[in-house]
């Protein structure tokens, strides 16, 4: 599957294109197929998200993981400090990043 | 220390407001990101993995108590909480807003702080001696050298929009602290035979994709043309640097493609020009500024003595104290790379603990070191244990200074978006097999540097033993490299062979202590008994 990342404009938060929005979790992402750039064109305009960019991802049975390891990082959160990431008091969660 | 006058003070409070303005209409949607990008960057706001990263400056690593007070209070109240020195000898904040970002500058510019010239294609902030003013080596503290610099680059409207960053240090000393020669510019303050001080320059060193260390090109330049004549480097530069590929964009590139000598003549023919057209401050703007930089108030007929019964004390001053000009006095440098720890980050009370410090102990003074370290440079030996037990309280007494695990280490892939690997897990791993005080003193000197992509923020190619994070078919991985130095034996580190995983690395490294310790003679550092015994050893140890 192909999903949108970009950022927040005023927090600089990492969020995902859920079809109709933007989310902090990626696992609410959704499939853009081949409208990246349409709908990037279109969000940027509106401001609210910038330096937005199509990923591949898969669906799996823990939810929507990005085919790459920075993509991995950038929705979890730094590796080194899991009180700074998306599941601070999980430990495991670092093998879905790894 | 140095302090703002008038003109300091409003070019930055000028410039605090300007960027509010900017950040107003880019929220309003006036600005596209495209047309906003420069101006947050010449104001150090970047766009990291995560978030917004803040760079905030500290010329030539120095800073007064309240500076750093500050600075903890930011990460408290604009961050997470923390704060990670860099190897520019500068700050950066990891989870900014955008909306706040006027406001922290504000607070920074009323302690005489900003974020200008962190990013960009400008002259980047200064660096220098993390020693400087209370080294016994130095001939002369090169800081007011470095603060004219400062001074004369600062909105220098010729080279804002050079055709790539540009890396200036200046150091004082025979024994180079600051990894003079790998900068676009290296200067180093020498005395000459008639006795009087001048500025030896270097030009095209730095790190990066093509490591370059900077050949001399000048063996004297006088303090009354010390700008003049960094003006003509610059100028040659600004005019033939290449502008179409970012990759070949740094002096360095120039320097080489030129040649030392026609780059060198290009230059003198430039700083003749120059002279002709008098450009230098008067000198006695130059003693104004050394006015600030005088020394504090040191108390003379001290002892040097100092009780060494308690013996985690005793390692620490063993391993991170240096010899004061003054006696009776030491330099204290508070590592930032605890076992397993980050290198170079600091909480906020940290931060606060250390200012708290510098205030009391050390003449209102910290720096920042290129290692990624805090420095103390003043306290006197009857204060020492004092300093000590507040640092160990709070976690910031490790005593590993220069050893295996005082590695610098970029942010890499756990935070930055140009990294392929991460560098911090490998640190950490490396800090805990390397831990324990035995195996650091058994190892000795051993300066490990880790960067997580080619762009080498974190120095591995002058590491004794360097790492380079690259991204093999999306799988993190990690090439070795031995014999880097950046001090007065600067040298370039090589590549032993295939890639390790981040285990596989460790492992390597281990393997490699073991050769230095099985063929070390005397007193020889890790890196003395490489160049004696060259790679092969280390090669056939390591792969077999």
């Amino acid at each position: 599957m192909k999903i949108l990342t970009g950022n927040d404009l005023k927090s600089g938060a990492v969020v995902w294109w859920t079809g109709h929005g933007w989310s902090l979790d990626v696992n609410d992402s959704a499939d853009v197929g081949d409208n990246g750039a349409a709908i990037i064109a279109r969000e940027e305009g509106v401001q609210n998200v910038f330096a937005a960019y199509v990923v591949d991802g898969e669906k799996t049975d823990e939810g929507v993981r990005p085919a790459h390891i920075k993509e991995r990082i950038r929705a979890f959160g730094p590796t080194v400090r899991l009180d700074l990431t998306l599941k601070p008091s999980d430990p495991a969660a670092l093998n879905w990043v790894i | 220390m140095y302090k703002y006058d008038e003109y300091d003070q409003q070019m930055v409070d000028v410039r605090v407001e300007e960027f509010r303005d900017q950040v107003r209409r880019r929220v309003s949607g006036e600005l596209t990101e495209d047309q906003f990008k420069p101006l947050r960057l010449q104001n150090g706001l970047y766009l990291q993995l995560h978030a917004y990263m803040l760079r905030v400056a500290v010329p030539y690593g120095t800073l007064s108590g309240a500076q750093m007070h500050l600075l903890g209070d930011i990460a408290d109240k604009y961050d997470r909480g923390y704060g990670h020195f860099t190897t520019r000898q500068n700050i950066q904040y990891n989870w900014i807003k955008l909306e706040e970002t006027p406001d922290i500058l504000a607070e920074l510019a009323k302690v005489e702080m900003h974020a200008i010239q962190t990013s960009g294609n400008c002259i980047r902030n200064i660096s220098s001696d993390q020693f400087a003013g209370a080294a016994a080596d130095e001939i002369i503290d090169p800081r007011p050298y470095a603060e004219l610099l400062r001074q004369w680059s600062s909105f220098h409207p010729e080279f804002l929009v050079l055709p790539r960053k540009f890396k200036i240090c200046v150091i004082a000393s025979e024994t180079d602290r600051a990894a003079m020669r790998l900068h676009d510019i290296g200067i180093k303050m020498v005395r000459n035979d008639a006795g009087e001080i001048g500025a030896q320059f270097y030009a095209g060193g730095g790190m990066g994709r093509t490591p370059m260390i900077a050949p001399l090109i000048r063996e004297f330049v006088p303090l009354d043309q010390l700008i003049t004549f960094s003006e003509a480097c610059l100028r040659v530069y600004n005019r033939y640097g290449r502008r179409d590929n970012k990759y070949k964009a740094r002096i360095k590139i120039l320097v080489h493609e030129l040649g030392r000598d026609e780059y060198v003549r290009q230059v003198e023919e430039e700083f003749a020009h120059l002279l002709t057209q008098p450009i230098e401050p008067p000198l006695a703007e130059l003693e104004r500024i050394k006015a600030h930089f005088v020394d504090p108030a040191f108390e003379t007929g001290l002892s040097n003595d100092l009780d060494l019964t308690d013996p985690d004390f005793r390692l620490w001053v063993e391993r991170n104290t240096t010899a004061h000009k003054v006696p009776g006095y030491v330099i204290a440098t508070i590592s930032l790379k605890p076992v397993g720890g980050i290198p170079g980050d600091a909480s906020a009370d940290q931060i606060r603990l250390m200012a708290k410090l510098g205030t009391e102990y050390s003449f209102d003074e910290l720096r920042v070191t290129h290692a990624q370290n805090i420095v103390l440079p003043h306290v006197k030996k009857a204060d020492l244990y004092t300093v000590w037990q507040a640092l160990d309280e709070a976690g910031l007494a490790t005593a590993n200074l220069d050893t295996v695990g005082d590695i610098i280490a970029c942010p890499g892939l756990d935070y930055c978006s140009l990294a392929n690997a991460r560098s911090i897990p490998v640190a950490q791993k490396i800090s805990e097999r390397f831990g324990s005080a035995q195996k650091q003193a058994e190892i000795g000197e051993l300066k490990l540097k880790i960067s997580g992509c080619i762009n080498a923020c974190g120095h591995h190619h002058a590491g004794h033993i360097g790492i380079l994070g690259v991204d093999k078919k999306g799988l993190e991985n990690y090439q070795l490299l031995f014999g880097g130095s950046e001090g007065a034996d600067t040298s370039l580190a090589k590549i032993i062979g295939p890639g390790f995983t981040e285990d596989g690395v460790v492992d390597a490294i281990e393997k490699a202590t073991q050769v230095y310790l099985a063929n070390k003679q005397g007193e020889e550092r890790f890196l003395d008994t490489y160049r004696r015994i060259g790679m092969d050893p280390f090669k056939e140890a390591i792969y077999g």
